[in-house]
Order: structure tokens, then sequence, then C-alpha cells
């Protein structure tokens, strides 16, 4: 029998066995590498479903967009070009800034980490300050949908394009505010100086995380205001 | 390896070297459970609830069928009766069926089945099953104040029009579903990662090939359910006009996104009943599963098959006939891997040794209905036959054979298979089979005469119905009497042997997958120490193991 | 056979129907023929299996790969003579000849309204002419509804803001039921209209004179008809109740004011003016909500519904 069982790490008393290894390591997994492994598999699949929620919204707003092609081209015209050149400029940056913080992580530079996580939330703080003035701006003109539009002029399907619109950078908006949340959570933990080379799990599942929320603007910036 | 076999008989019970995972010392009192990351205690957990929305879902039927004793008002009004209706269908499919067989019995069996000491995220596992406890509350609270009278299909533009609460339970169910994406994350990375040295992928037992399949469609379906939703909800409160007409938008686009998901999500409710089956069929008749590579692989093709069949629903809806031609086209490929599993499992009975305790008369009832369900289901492929047969009884009846004499049917089968490995009680046999029985033909008197009257043109959610139908309506509901006895006698002999010593031995059916190697119930960390593959689910030839610490 | 095609199917109204009936019954046998492959193998093999003891010998066979292939391959190519003979049908019974008579058809909570090349509408019930094809080109006022006749074998779903089409030609006259089948709300069982299909004789005069039912129909209890399946009930009681118009209790030669502040009485020639355009004299207090029924009603129902306004005293 003993040939054929492993030598468990401390396992046969669960939680009590901790102080014999990694305090990071959970009962259930045989070594660090395992965990890490089943936790980034883990995040990708959480990543998966929120391309599938996002990709709902883009086979509509498709499929919108192709029987109303003349009235989207027109609604596109209401929103700021540079604006959102200049978000999207703003959130490649901050993924850059991402990348570093992780590596800063993965080899023990607490000070790069803490740097760097204070200037991805300095972009990410920067995309919804330029995210207020471009929403204000059209809520001033009447553009939001619902009992708030009374944009008269122009094409009448556009009220659909609004309201994908909205919908859209809506929830992408949301998952802005969900990573600052993480990414302060983040801060916290990096300042009590809980990662290094051994583990920086968190570090690296909210910089997938991250990566997503830039890819989906970098898509959502041409599909709305580069039209035609 | 010698000493690793003992009798298959052994009766753990009495002399358990370790305090099993129901009265572990360290883990006492109410708040143990609230708080606990064990997946047997979740399982458990989850488990309760399940039963408890399944029984709430099956007063809401009675209560139908009752209604429709007589082709005239009884004792609902029509708002009651379509209210009544929608909460029987939106608490069996989300409450009840969806998590069912995954969250419930496979959080219980799977870490088991791989050898693991728990599903890959513990606190995920929990969240999920808080997140479903939060997406029921609402969804109470929706039904206290002011109910839904939408169908659980909502379409548009009826569910954005009428009263009632039909955005908060449209919010719950949107919660619901993230519950369902955990469970679904979980089984994916537990199955990746945490299965027992030795074990490869073609090792594993079928019920885990089951709920993998399950697992990838609940993680790549339910965000469409989840965006569609909250469409639903931003049209109702904002008029954002997606999907209304009046404001350039178009209702069967929602009909198109909701069934995206919700004809995966047929494939959610079956896949694991199908895997319950595969699980069972082999100890009850001592023989290898016939074809474990084609089983395996057919849950697989369903799953991928079943994204792209979704506008077989909506042959009347107004799509393009083109779309209906391809669509019916896929789907009859979609039946031929089911086909195919059916025809496995007989073969597997084929010279074997067969008993016939409770759970493989499950098994059997569940081969028999499973059979005239996706049989019936050639018709409404059919083109122009589904024409006549859509949105009629047929249709109820059909899919109540594959969710009801499938899935539910199935999930009764693992309940009566694990409960020993649960709560380590054996049940009394006798009227457990009687249980079955009952439940067999009640279920069929309800819905045989369901497709009768379908056949015949009775269109489904009707409160009052032409007098020619009445002859089908009262053996329906006769039906519904005899199958609500069946279930309940069923219940009974679980509960009261919960009130027993631990009687059960380990391995009660002499099953060779790994659950059974540990004792019954389990210990907290399920096995003593790191289990090894050491013989294949369904080797009957190698000796039984059984692992002491 | 035909009793036991009976035994599962509604009687056939159209040649279509027996298309589908055929491919139907085709599958019924093929469903009998599975099932009961499936279960005898079940049953032989549980009564010749049973387990006598702990020790039966078993069999080992593990797969079979050309038994397997067999039962994927048998099964997959009935599917795909079923596949293309529903298909078949579907395209026939999709595509509309294209003589068909033409008639708008719209559904609303919960009615459904039938208008007639030359502008005549009804409510309810379809008159059609025996051996030609008729095409209903349909749409919804509000929510989705579906229009289902079993006898025909044909349904199609109403869509508000776009049309939908479906066609039959029935050889057969006689009266045929037709139900919503796409759930709207409280009166979807209730949705109901017929189909009533004509000789040709009897459709030309129908066109002129109306139902043949109604015709020896006294007055008055033409009016009563009317009364409740022409919508007038909706907004005018008959107990004395003020509902969205006056009531008809006790209005019959009585002086009224109009919102415009003339008084007039409530008179035959009145009563047909507010039937026919009822915007002309509102009754004072009451807004002018009333939809016109020119078109909608012969002389005769006219005079029907005034002489069942007399009766209401």
């Amino acid at each position: 029998m003993s040939s054929h069982t492993l030598p468990a790490p401390g396992d046969t008393h669960g939680h009590d066995a901790h102080g014999h290894h990694d305090p990071n390591l959970q009962h259930h997994f045989v070594e660090m590498a395992q965990q890490f492994d089943t936790a980034k598999l883990g995040m990708w699949l959480f990543l998966a479903t929120e391309i599938l929620m996002f990709g709902g919204l883009f086979v509509g707003f498709g499929l919108q967009q192709a029987k109303f092609p003349e009235a989207f081209k027109a609604a596109h015209h209401h929103l700021d070009r540079n604006m959102g050149a200049l978000n999207t400029v703003v959130l490649l940056i901050s993924s850059f800034t991402m990348v570093l913080a992780v590596w800063a992580a993965q080899t023990g530079r607490r000070k790069v980490l803490i740097t760097n996580l204070i200037l991805t939330l300095a972009c990410a703080g920067t995309f919804l300050v330029v995210k207020y003035f471009e929403y204000s701006h059209k809520i001033h003109d009447g553009l939001l949908p619902g009992k708030f539009f009374h944009y008269a002029q122009g094409q009448p399907n556009e009220y659909i394009f609004f309201s994908f619109y909205f919908m859209m950078t809506g929830l992408h908006g949301s998952h802005v505010v969900l990573g600052m949340g993480a990414i302060t959570w983040l801060l916290i933990r990096a300042i009590k100086g809980d990662f290094g080379p051994g583990y920086y799990t968190p570090v690296d599942l909210v910089g997938l995380f991250w990566h997503l929320v830039d890819l989906i603007w970098i898509y959502l910036f041409p599909l709305l205001y580069l039209i035609g | 390896m010698a000493t690793t076999s003992t009798p298959v008989t052994h009766h753990g019970g009495q002399h358990a070297p370790h305090a099993s995972y129901l009265e572990d010392p360290q883990y006492r009192g109410l708040m143990s459970w609230l708080t606990t990351v064990d997946h047997k205690r979740i399982g458990l957990m989850y488990l309760w609830s399940v039963l408890t929305a399944f029984l709430l879902g099956g007063l809401f039927a009675l209560a139908l069928r009752l209604e429709l004793l007589t082709p005239k008002e009884d004792f609902m009004t029509a708002e009651t009766y379509n209210k009544v209706f929608t909460l029987h269908g939106a608490v069996m499919v989300f409450l009840f069926i969806i998590p069912a067989i995954p969250a419930a019995l496979g959080n219980f069996v799977l870490p088991l089945m791989l050898g693991a000491k728990d599903v890959a995220f513990p606190r995920l596992n929990l969240a999920s099953y808080y997140v479903y406890m939060t997406g029921a509350i609402m969804a109470l609270t929706a039904i206290l104040t002011g109910g839904i009278d939408t169908g659980w299909t909502f379409y548009t533009p009826y569910s954005t029009t009428t009263g009632g609460a039909v955005t908060l339970m449209t919010f719950s169910v949107f919660v619901l579903g993230f519950s369902s994406i955990f469970t679904g994350i979980n089984f994916v990375a537990t199955v990746h990662k945490l299965r027992a040295p030795g074990m490869g992928w073609f090792d594993l037992p079928l019920f885990v090939w089951g709920t993998y399949a399950t697992a990838i469609i609940q993680v790549l379906a339910t965000p469409v359910l989840a965006i569609t939703l909250l469409l639903l909800a931003f049209e109702r409160m904002f008029q954002i006009g997606i999907f209304d007409a009046k404001l350039g938008g178009d209702p069967v686009l929602f009909q198109h996104f909701f069934w995206f998901y919700s004809h995966p999500a047929v494939y959610i409710m079956i896949l694991p009943g199908m895997a319950i089956i595969s699980e069972i069929i082999p100890p009850f008749s001592k023989k290898h599963i016939f074809g474990y590579r084609a089983i395996a692989f057919s849950s697989v093709a369903i799953a991928l098959i079943s994204f792209i069949v979704w506008g077989h629903h909506m042959f009347t809806s107004g799509q393009s006939q083109l779309a209906a031609v391809i669509f019916s086209f896929l789907t009859f490929l979609v039946a031929i891997p089911s086909g195919i599993k059916v025809f496995n499992w007989v073969a597997t009975m084929y010279r074997g040794s067969i008993s016939l305790d409770t759970p493989m008369l499950y098994a059997i009832s569940f081969l028999l209905l499973f059979t005239i369900g996706g049989l019936t289901g050639i018709f409404l492929g059919a083109l122009s036959v589904d024409i006549h047969l859509h949105d009629t009884y047929f249709i109820v009846a059909h899919f109540h054979y594959v969710m009801m004499g499938g899935t539910v049917i199935a999930f009764l089968a693992g309940v009566h298979y694990w409960w020993p490995k649960m709560f380590g009680r054996m049940y009394n046999e006798t009227w457990a089979r009687i249980g079955c029985i009952l439940v067999f033909f009640g279920f069929n008197i309800t819905f045989l005469n369901q497709f009768a009257m379908g056949a015949k043109g009775m269109p489904r959610r009707y409160y009052s119905y032409l007098d020619q139908f009445q002859g089908n309506h009262i053996g329906s509901t006769v039906g519904s009497w005899v199958l609500a006895l069946g279930l309940f006698i069923a219940a009974g002999v679980l509960l009261a042997s919960l009130r027993k010593k631990y009687d059960a031995p380990d391995n009660p059916w002499g099953a060779r997958t790994m659950e059974w190697e540990t004792q019954s119930p389990p210990i907290t960390h399920n096995f003593p120490n790191n289990p090894v593959m050491q013989h294949g689910p369904y080797d009957f030839d190698a000796p039984a193991v059984r692992r002491e610490s | 056979m035909s009793w036991f095609r009976d035994f599962f199917l509604p009687m056939q109204g159209t040649s279509h129907a027996a298309a589908v009936d055929n491919l139907f019954m085709f599958i019924v046998f093929l469903n009998i023929g599975f099932f009961l492959l499936i279960a005898g193998l079940i049953g032989y093999f549980v009564l010749r299996y049973r387990r006598k003891s702990a020790h039966d010998r078993v069999g080992k066979v593990t797969h079979h790969l050309g038994l397997e292939l067999t039962w994927s391959i048998i099964p997959l190519l009935l599917c795909l003579v079923v596949f293309f003979w529903g298909f078949k049908d579907y395209m026939t019974a999709t595509v509309a000849p294209g003589d068909a008579l033409e008639i708008n058809l719209t559904g609303e909570k919960w009615i459904w309204t039938f208008e007639y090349p030359d502008g005549m509408r009804s409510l309810g019930e379809l008159y059609v002419p025996a051996g030609k094809p008729v095409k209903l080109i349909m749409q919804s006022k509000d929510v989705l509804h579906s229009f289902f006749i079993p006898n025909f074998r044909i349904k199609m779903d109403v869509l508000p803001n776009r049309y939908t089409e479906q066609w039959f030609q029935s050889n057969i006259p006689g009266e045929y039921q037709v139900q919503c089948t796409e759930y709207c709300g409280k009166g979807h069982s209730g949705m109901n209209a017929k189909i009533v299909v004509m000789s040709p004789t009897q459709y030309e005069d129908y066109l002129q004179n109306g139902p043949p039912n109604l015709r020896s129909m006294p007055l008055a209890e033409l009016g009563a008809l009317l009364y409740e399946s022409r919508g007038c009930a909706t907004c005018h009681s008959i107990n004395g109740t003020k509902g969205q118009g006056p009531t008809w209790t006790g209005s019959f030669g009585n002086m009224r004011k109009m919102t415009d502040g003339r008084e007039m009485m409530m008179d035959e020639n009145y009563i047909r003016t507010s039937i026919l355009q009822p915007q002309a004299m509102v009754v004072s207090g009451y807004e002018g909500i009333m939809p016109t029924y020119q078109g909608l009603l012969r002389d005769r129902e006219i005079l029907a519904l005034i002489e069942f306004i007399k009766k209401q005293k």
C-alpha cells in the first residue's frame, strides 16, 4: 500500500497542519504550483464568462447596426473621438503599469509593486473622470434613453444606438470600478508585505482581470466611436 | 496491494476510525455549517435547499392540475393561474433542476470520485451557495410582492409591459446564474487539477465526464442569459428599447438570446442525469460500462452541439425559413449522441448480474422515460410536424419526459444511490421500491395524457379549455396525484432512515468508483491519506479497495 | 388505419394536414418500434440476467465498434429521412401561391380582427371560400400572439411592428377552431376564433349579406349578440353603470347634452351616426375615444343594434 501512497504533506489533520508548510497553501492542494495553476485556470474560466457576457451585447449591437446603418452612423457623431482616444491611451498605460506590478511582485520588489499599483489606480481614475464628462455632455443633450431622451433631430432609430452605448460603456465602467476595488485590496496587502516570489497569485489574477477590462475597451472604442 | 482489499460488506459505521464529516468535533454547531468550506456539507445544504424548491414547485404543479380538472374556472382566476404556472416553471428550472444534480449531488460526490480533498475553490463554492440563497430569497420576495405572470421564458414584449414583480424576478434569475457559473468554474478546475495521482482522463468515472461537460456549458452559456436578463430589467426600468418594436428594437432578438442560453441549459439539466445513470447501471449489473469512450465523448458532443440548436424553439417565431431548416437539421444531429448513450446503457446490462435495488429501479425508469422523451423529440425536430405541435401540450409532455422523467428520476436515483454514503444509513428497501413504482406509473399517467391532447391541438398555458379535452385533463390530474403520492413515500422513506444509527456499509452496492473506498459517511477530509488510482471505475474484476488510516 | 390516425390527431381540414399527418404517423411507428426494442431488451435482460448470487459469471465485453456504429448510423439515417420529409412539407406550407386571397389579420389582447380586400372587417370569425388558397398577413397591436388552426396543422406567431404570413387551402366546407398559442396574458385561453370554409356560392352570398346563420335571427337578438361580440360591452353598460361611454339603459328617446353644448335626441339617426362617425356628437362628460365601425357593421347589423338599444329601458 505504502508504495502506492504519495507522501501527504501535513494534510492528515487539515487546517491544523498549516504550520508545516507555506501558510498560503490551502489544505486540499499538494503543492504551491498546483494551487497557482488551479487559481489561474479558474480566472481564465471567469474571463471566458465575461467575454460571453459582453459578447451578447456585441452581437445585439451588430444586428441592430445592420438593420439601421444610417441611424447608427448619424448617432455616433455625438460621441467625442478625442475623449474616446484619450481613454484608450489611458487604459493602455494602466495595462502596462499592471504588467510591471505583476513583475515586481514576482521578483519581490515591494516598492515598485506599490508604485505601479498606485499608477494603475490613477489611470483608472482618469478614465472614469473622462467618462464622467462624456456622460454628462450626452445627458445634457438629452441622449440618455428612456424618459430622459428628448433629442428630436436626426434619424428615428438613433435611440437604439444610445441604448447600446450606455449599456455597453456602463457595464464596462462598472468593471473598471470593480477592478479599482480589487487593485486597492492588492495595494493594502502589498503594503503589508504579503506578496513575494513565493506567493503572488492575487496580483497575477487581478492583472489578468484588468487586461480583460482593457481589452474590452479596445473593442468598444472602434465599435462605438469609429463607425464608417 | 493485499492489505488494501477488505470485504465489500465491511461495516464502517460502528468502528469508524475517524469521526465523520457530520460530527467532526472540530466543526460543531450551526455556525460550523454556515461557514463551512467542506464540499460535502455545502452539497448537503444545497440538497435540502433544492428539495425545498422541488416541494414548492411540485405544490404549484398540483394546484395547476387541480384547476385543469374541469374546462372552466374552478378555484383560480386567469391571473392567478398565470402566476402559478410561471412560478412552477421558474422555481423548477432555476431553483431546482439546474442546481439539483451538479450543486447538490455533484458537490458531494465529484471530489470523492477524484480522490480529492475538496473542490478547487472551496470558498467560491460556499459563495455559490450564498449567491443561490440570495437569488432564492429575491425570487420569494418577487412572488410575495406582486408575483410574476410572464411564464418562465420572460418573452418580450409581454414581460416588459406586464405588471407585478418581473424586474425583481429577473434580477433573481441573474443572481442565480452567477451561482451556477461559480459551480461550473469550480468543477472544471477541479477535474483538471485535482485528480488523484494515476487517474487519467479515461480513468474518470462517467459521472465526472457528465458534470464536466455540464460545467463547460454553465460557464459558457449562463453569461449570455445574464446579459439578456440585465437588458430585460433595464428595458422595464428605463425603456432602453432594445427589445421594444416601438422604439426600433426587436422582440424576437430576446428569444434568440434567451434560447441561446436556455437550450444549452436543457443539457445543463439532462447531462448530469445521464451521468448518474452511467454510474448506477454498472454496479447493479456487476459489469463494466459498455462503450466508455462513446458515452464520454457523446457528453462532450452534446455540450458542443447544444450551442447551435437554439433556433428549434422558434420555428413559428417568424425567423427566416433558411434559419428554421438549418436549426432543424442540427437538431437531428444532437439527437444521435443521446441515442448512443441509451443503447450503451442497455448493452451494459447484457450478460450482467442484475439486481433491482431502488437506485437500479430508478435507473430503469429513467431508461424507459428518457427513451420516450427522446423519441418524441423527433416529432418536434421535423419542421412540418413541429408547426402543428409547437406550444401545445405535446411540447409540455415532451419536456417533462426529458426533464422530469429524465433529470428528476436520475436525481432520485442518485439520491438513493449515494444516500448511504452521504448520511451513513440504509433506507427501507421495500418502501423505497414502492415509491419508485408509484412515481413511474403516476408520471406516465400524467404525461401520456398530455401527449394525446397536445397532438389533438390543446394549447399550453390555458387555464380554461374546450370541453373535448376534458377526458385527458382528468387523466392527467389523477396521474399527478399518484405521482405526488410516490414522491411523498420516497421522501418519507429517506427521512425515516435518518432516525437510525449509522448502519451503512462503506460500499453497499459493490461499486468500484473511489467515493466508495472511504468510510460512510466520509471523514472531513474525505480520505485518511492521499488516494491513488488502483483500478478503473468499472473494473469489477479488481479487488475492492478500502483505505484505512 | 385511419382510426389509428384519428386516435392521435384532429380531423384533417386541408391536404397539407394530410401530408403532415403522414410524417406524423411515420414517426409514431418509428417511436413505437424503437421503444419496444429498447423496453424489450431491458425487460429480457432483467429477467434473463437477474442476480442469483454474489458470484454470478458476467460478460467481459466492454465495447464493440461494429455494434456501436450500427446504432449510431441507423438512427442517423432515419433522422435524415425525417428531416428531409419535414423540410419538404414545411416549404410548401410557408410559401403561398401567387393567386391567394389575401386577408389581413390583426391580433390584440384578446381578439382577432380580419380585414378583407374590399375593406370589410370581421371580429373573431373568418369566412373563406373552399378550394381557394387563403393567405393571412398578420401583425399584432401589442404583445406576441400565435394563430393556430389545429385542423389545418398550421400555426405562426403574430408580432408587433412586423408582418408574418401563413396560408391554407381547404376544400372541405365547415367550421374550424382557431386558438392563440403564444402566451399573451389574462385572456389567452379565451382568445379563440373560427374559420368558416364555404362553398363559392355561399361565399359570394356571404360577401353581400353577412353570415347565413344570423340572417334569420330577430333583430333584437342579433343586436344582443353583436353587443357582446363587437366590443360594445367593453364601454357601454346595459345595467345603468357609467363606463368609458354612456350606458345604454334608458337612453333611447331621451335628450342629452353634447360636449359642444347642443342638445340631441337619442333617436335612430343619432345612434347610426354615432356608430359610423363616433366623434361627430359626443355626449357631455365623455371623451371621444370610440373607434368608427364604418365597414365593420352591415346595415342590418346597425338596425339590430338600434333595436337592442331600444329594448334597454
